[in-house]
């Protein structure tokens, strides 16, 4: 079953047509990556989704239900969590304040127990529990957006750039945490500059080219493919 | 003794900036804009509480609580009707739409109540003596007291209601990353208009304690202290809630000894002097944060 239908949306920022006409679909327990060079429109389509920007025209379909008119505060409460490109975390709260308010739409006896949960996946934050969230470094930044999403307990996931500006080491570990959520049943849409990774983590891919799809197929399939070596994968 | 004297009377001027204050760094932190109309909220606060004991013949307590009600659904509605349909709009289209506000205030206030002073009751609104200390040396007046304490409350509560609560918490989201909060699931709009309601209702206290020190009440009675207040929220640091308390008092304080031992006449310009060179050595005001930009 497609727990996420894209269908023909169109994006525009002023007079700049973003995303022209992009397709496609996520299956429930898949995890999907839409790869592509800067400026294609990969983190305007997950912003799309999220209901942050609104689409001109085209349907966004989640669990079957039109989401086209649904505001960005509700999406959360629907069931899917967007951990967003530059992790925009709250520089200013702690660490557990933080994943607090990523449980923020569920109901407050809850939360306590979400937050050792999301501990235990993460070690490294409990230990940092209280510090100030924008004295962390980078990749503990990046965890902490992740867990800040997971707070909300979401049936799609969706991660802008994960691996952005982390050492080789730290992709592997963000990587890993992701392969650990897909098997613990989360549905995940990825979006990725870095292509060999997401290639190798994902079941199905859409290659985006400047707001359009230009080719789609199963991950591993664009792994091999010529086109796709040559353009992303630097070989 | 006269100079302890003139110090109390400046903490206790600078705690109403400091409470007025409050209402413009919050809105500033959380909706990023500058509400000129603030100052006149406080005016309407007043006119209210004066109407609530002159004609209504209401007790003090209630006619606090008729005027901080009115005043919140007034700022609710201003931030409504004015404000939220410019939330995409540049932020020169909010300053002067916040400006026209301050004028349609002033100028509704002036239909309703007419252009002659009104003598604010404060007897009757703070019945307090005033306190003899010293041998009646230093005098303190009822009004004076009531006004440090309640600032101190103020701050107290907010700065609890801040840190703790989940609407708190939730201002504190809207202020940092307002994209970030509503993926939280936060509304923002409902937040603002939290902001909003808590300002204003702060205003109208402000506005009840600047008329029972100073009883003289006209449509344009809020604009300079709203000014002042604006200027000891940004030598604060604007966005920061203890820079408001902070910049209230010392604003407060440098304007009575300014005009007690320099000048009368130059008593605001001392004011708005101190805060510019406050300003040209820390941009951001005492307690603001540098603006770091971090990808």
């Amino acid at each position: 079953m497609s727990m996420l239908e894209i269908n023909d949306i169109h994006v525009f920022y002023g007079a700049i047509h973003a995303i022209k006409g992009v397709s496609f679909e996520v299956h429930e327990h898949e995890i999907v990556t839409l790869i592509g060079a800067n400026g294609a429109g990969k983190s305007t389509i997950l912003n799309t989704i999220a209901g942050l920007l609104k689409p001109r025209s085209g349907q966004i379909l989640f669990e079957g239900k039109n989401i086209n008119s649904v505001p960005a505060n509700k999406m959360v409460g629907l069931g899917m969590a967007l951990c967003p490109e530059g992790r925009r975390i709250f520089q200013q709260m702690t660490v557990k304040e933080n994943l607090e308010m990523g449980g923020y739409s569920r109901p407050a006896a809850e939360i306590g127990s979400s937050v050792e949960d999301v501990f235990r996946r993460f070690p490294r934050l409990k230990e940092r529990e209280k510090q100030i969230a924008g004295t962390l470094s980078g990749g503990e930044q990046q965890m902490l957006a992740m867990a800040r999403a997971l707070m909300s307990k979401p049936k799609l996931m969706m991660l802008d750039e994960p691996s952005m500006g982390l050492a080789p080491i730290l992709v592997e570990q963000i990587f890993d945490i992701i392969r650990e959520l897909h098997a613990a049943g989360t549905t995940i849409l990825l979006v990725e500059q870095n292509a060999q990774m997401a290639l190798s983590v994902a079941d199905r891919a859409y290659v985006l080219e400047t707001g359009t799809i230009s080719m789609s197929g199963e991950a591993k399939a664009l792994l091999e493919d010529d086109n796709v070596r040559k353009a992303y994968l630097g070989s | 003794m006269i100079f302890l004297s003139n110090l109390v009377n400046g903490i206790s001027l600078g705690s109403i900036y400091a409470i007025i204050a409050l209402g413009y760094t919050m809105v500033y932190g959380i909706a990023k804009m500058l509400n000129f109309a603030h100052g006149d909220v406080i005016m309407v606060g007043a006119y209210v509480a004066f109407c609530a004991l002159q004609y209504w013949g209401l007790p003090p307590i209630a006619a606090l609580l008729v005027a901080m009600v009115l005043c919140t659904v007034l700022g609710i509605t201003i931030e409504g009707l004015a404000y939220r349909p410019l939330r995409q709009a540049t932020s020169l289209a909010v300053l002067i739409t916040a400006i026209g506000m301050s004028y349609l205030l002033q100028n509704l206030a002036l239909l309703i109540w007419g252009a002659n002073p009104k003598s604010f009751p404060a007897a009757v609104m703070i019945p307090i003596p005033m306190i003899s200390l010293f041998g009646g040396r230093l005098n303190i007046s009822g009004v004076t007291l009531i006004a440090i304490l309640a600032n101190l409350v103020i701050m107290a509560v907010l700065t609890a209601f801040i840190s703790r609560t989940k609407l708190g918490k939730a201002m504190r989201c809207v202020s940092e990353d307002r994209g970030a909060a509503e993926l939280m699931g936060i509304n923002v709009n409902r937040t603002i208009s939290a902001t909003f309601a808590i300002g204003s209702a702060l205003a109208a206290v402000a506005g009840i304690l600047l008329c029972s020190a100073y009883p003289t009440l006209m449509p344009t009675t809020g604009s300079m202290p709203g000014i002042k207040a604006f200027t000891a929220a940004v030598f604060g640091g604007i966005g920061s809630i203890p820079g408001a308390m902070i910049g209230g008092i010392l604003l407060g304080v440098i304007e009575i000894l300014g005009k007690a031992y320099i000048s009368t006449e130059l008593g605001d310009a001392i004011v708005f002097a101190v805060l510019i060179i406050v300003l040209l050595f820390r941009p951001t005001g005492l307690l603001g944060r540098p603006v770091r930009e971090k990808v």
